[in-house]
């Protein structure tokens, strides 16, 4: 059943919508989107408040809060369609093959159980240990995950553990069921930083370990660039571009990602950004097959006049939401040349 | 720094009552800040920044330890007595959406002010203060008749800082700022007050646990540890030689944003979390944690020593007095 070549998850078209409150239309809050994550991949998840990360990462474990719901598109783990599944099929899904850990463990971890019966009533569950060996288990899984006084920690209630702490125990459960796939959803978001170092660390050496994929959801351009391979980012819904990290940061194509790469502090270098931020960048005119695109941030898509947009690969690996413009002047180029061509780059700059 | 301060912070110390017994928040913090000056206040959470701040704008009442303003000691002066001095000392909150009341719009947001220091005269002298205000925060006129609910957070926020630089202050205390607002309008928030403080010649006690920011908007910075400074100096210094194992912990634990950079970090991991400061600190603040604690660094009060130019200075031990003092190698220590 399992291919090697086959990315482990693959969303296709992926909308979701939430009704809106006159008239209970559906309002798409993620539209059209398609990426995927190979085995033993990190991939990052860009987007600023409202660009509908966390919604698509939700999705993947169908945990769309209703009224919202996926209006259309695919999500495969493995090949198979998580939106077909049916409850139990489901809950084979969750935890054993994907499992997801949240931006606020103390409110994601049940509130009258201890820690550490927690994490062993995974190992009941999934691995049917008796309660002793799933308590062993569990205090050894806390151990693992660099907490100190593990049996201290198992004792107690999560009201009674630090945010960095709770993170850990997150991590001890999600690690208990073994998934293939995991996806973090900020993770250390209001975490003081050297705890998210720590976290970090701590999410880099399991994955490495485990070579489990990760999807890594995160507003901290610092993260992605020291953490993922790969990087998604989403616009207001959109899926905007789709990079390997290098190529995000040194060469962004579409005008939303450019502001934020340009709007980027630096804690290591003397180098302040250039001024004039919060404008927006320009449309980033594209060339492929005779054909003239415009990539165009999404916010201004109304006021360009531009066609329906689609993903354009613009190099190997190297996605950007274009939209066609008509036909390219200089079109006659040699018909070998069947990539996409930058031009005007000077213009953007 | 200039020889005449504004503000002198002197051995501030903040005790709070809690259910679960005493909280030691500032235990004995002294810094001052000249006209003009930029000054970032570093911490993580429980280091007791926000809580110097609240005390210099007299939202706190310190337990000991004396807070002067302009030669005048304000720590412990009535309300009546305060209020001239309002005008000149304004606070810009961390959230935009808490600090601004929803039912007024911008325009009496900021007529407030105006009006209650006596600053705009007739309606006219008003409408001009107004539209000079919203110039001054990039916000075109028309959002004055509008309300905080209608703004984003960006806009927000620009009203927040308008309203705390209506009175013509010369010191403005920033807690967290930017902290609520999303990367692409954090940016020009910080480009906002930074073009202000030179227009001005505002002078920023800037809270933040964000050091790029820090490093981009203020000249100096001080390091705190739970309630304690244990490290201050210029900006180029502190970012360039840092000194306290703390501090070095905190700089190499942000995430840079450059994949290029990936491999070649050198990050310094402190083992174990901040305590809670239920009971007094002895000794150094970050002992538990600190890969280079000896037993001499448990006992009595770390004093802060000058070891480089511009003011740098460090409460740390395993340093002497003197300038150019370079840091051990503590690379992979922890």
């Amino acid at each position: 059943m399992t291919d090697p070549r086959r990315p482990l998850l693959s969303i296709e078209h992926l909308s979701i919508g939430f009704p809106n409150e006159q008239d209970g239309a559906m309002l798409p809050v993620v539209r059209d989107s398609s990426f995927t994550v190979d085995r033993n991949e990190v991939v990052g998840l860009v987007g600023e408040s409202g660009s509908g990360k966390t919604q698509t990462a939700m999705s993947v474990l169908r945990l769309t809060k209703p009224p919202g719901r996926v209006l259309n598109g695919r999500i495969l783990l493995d090949g198979d369609d998580i939106l077909q599944m049916n409850d139990n099929q489901l809950r084979q899904v969750r935890g054993r093959r994907a499992a997801m850990i949240f931006q606020s463990p103390r409110t994601s971890l049940n509130p009258l159980m201890t820690a550490g019966k927690q994490v062993g009533r995974i190992y009941e569950r999934h691995q049917r240990m008796s309660g002793k060996a799933a308590d062993e288990a569990a205090l050894e899984m806390l151990r693992r995950v660099g907490i100190a006084g593990p049996a201290r920690v198992a004792a107690s209630y999560p009201h009674q553990l630090s945010g960095g702490m709770a993170q850990r125990v997150m991590i001890a459960m999600m690690l208990a069921c073994g998934p293939e796939l995991l996806i973090a959803d900020e993770p250390t978001t209001g975490l003081d930083v050297t705890i998210q170092a720590q976290i970090f660390e701590l999410i880099q050496e399991i994955q490495q370990e485990t070579q489990m994929a990760l999807l890594l959801i995160t507003h901290d351009l610092g993260v992605i660039a020291e953490v993922c391979q790969r990087v998604v980012v989403m616009q207001l819904g959109r899926i905007v571009e789709i990079a390997p990290v290098k190529t995000l940061f040194d060469d962004p194509v579409h005008p939303y990602t450019r502001r934020l790469i340009g709007s980027i502090l630096r804690p290591d270098l003397d180098v302040l950004p250039p001024s004039g931020r919060g404008v927006d960048y320009p449309p980033v005119p594209l060339n492929t097959g005779g054909m003239a695109y415009q990539a165009v941030s999404v916010d201004a898509w109304r006021s360009a006049k531009v066609g329906r947009p689609e993903m354009l690969e613009v190099a190997p690996g190297h996605l950007v939401l274009a939209h066609e413009v008509g036909r390219s002047d200089d079109s006659v180029e040699n018909p070998a040349e069947s990539g996409v061509e930058r031009t005007a780059e000077e213009a953007v700059a | 720094m200039s020889p005449e301060p504004i503000l002198t912070v002197d051995n501030l110390e903040q005790r709070f009552k809690t259910p679960g017994g005493l909280v030691y928040a500032v235990n004995g913090v002294s810094f001052q800040i000249a006209a003009g000056e930029s000054v970032g206040l570093v911490g993580e959470s429980g280091s007791g920044k926000s809580t110097i701040a609240k005390s210099i704008v007299r939202l706190n009442e310190p337990t000991s330890g004396s807070i002067v303003y302009r030669g005048r000691d304000i720590t412990r002066i009535s309300d009546g007595e305060m209020r001239p001095l309002r005008s000149k000392l304004q606070m810009v909150f961390q959230d935009p959406t808490l600090s601004l009341n929803p039912r007024l719009t911008v325009r009496q947001t900021l007529s407030e002010p105006l009006k209650l220091h006596k600053i705009a005269g007739g309606k006219a002298d008003l409408n001009a203060h107004l539209n000079r205000l919203m110039d001054l925060v990039n916000l075109e006129r028309f959002y004055l008749d509008r309300r905080p609910g209608q703004l984003s957070g960006g806009q927000r926020q620009r009203v927040g800082i308008a309203r705390a630089i209506a009175t013509q202050p010369e010191f403005i205390v920033l807690d967290e700022p930017t902290s609520s607002l999303d990367m692409s309008i954090r940016i020009s928030i910080i480009e906002l007050l930074r073009n202000l403080q030179r227009e001005m010649g505002l002078a920023y006690l800037f809270i933040s646990h964000d050091l790029s920011t820090v490093r981009y908007l203020c000249s100096r910075v001080i390091v705190l540890y739970l309630g304690q400074i244990v490290e201050e100096g210029t900006v180029e210094e502190i970012f360039a030689n840092p000194l306290h194992p703390y501090t070095r912990a905190l700089l190499s634990a942000v995430p840079i944003p450059d994949p290029a950079l990936r491999s070649s970090r050198n990050r310094i991991v402190l083992p174990g979390e901040t305590p809670h400061l239920t009971h007094p600190i002895v000794g150094c603040p970050l002992a538990d944690r600190c890969p280079y604690v000896e037993p001499s660094h448990r006992e009595g009060r770390i004093p802060m020593i000058d070891v480089g130019p511009g003011g740098h200075r460090v409460a740390c031990l395993l340093y002497q007095e003197g300038s150019d003092v370079a840091a051990p190698d503590i690379g992979e220590a922890a």
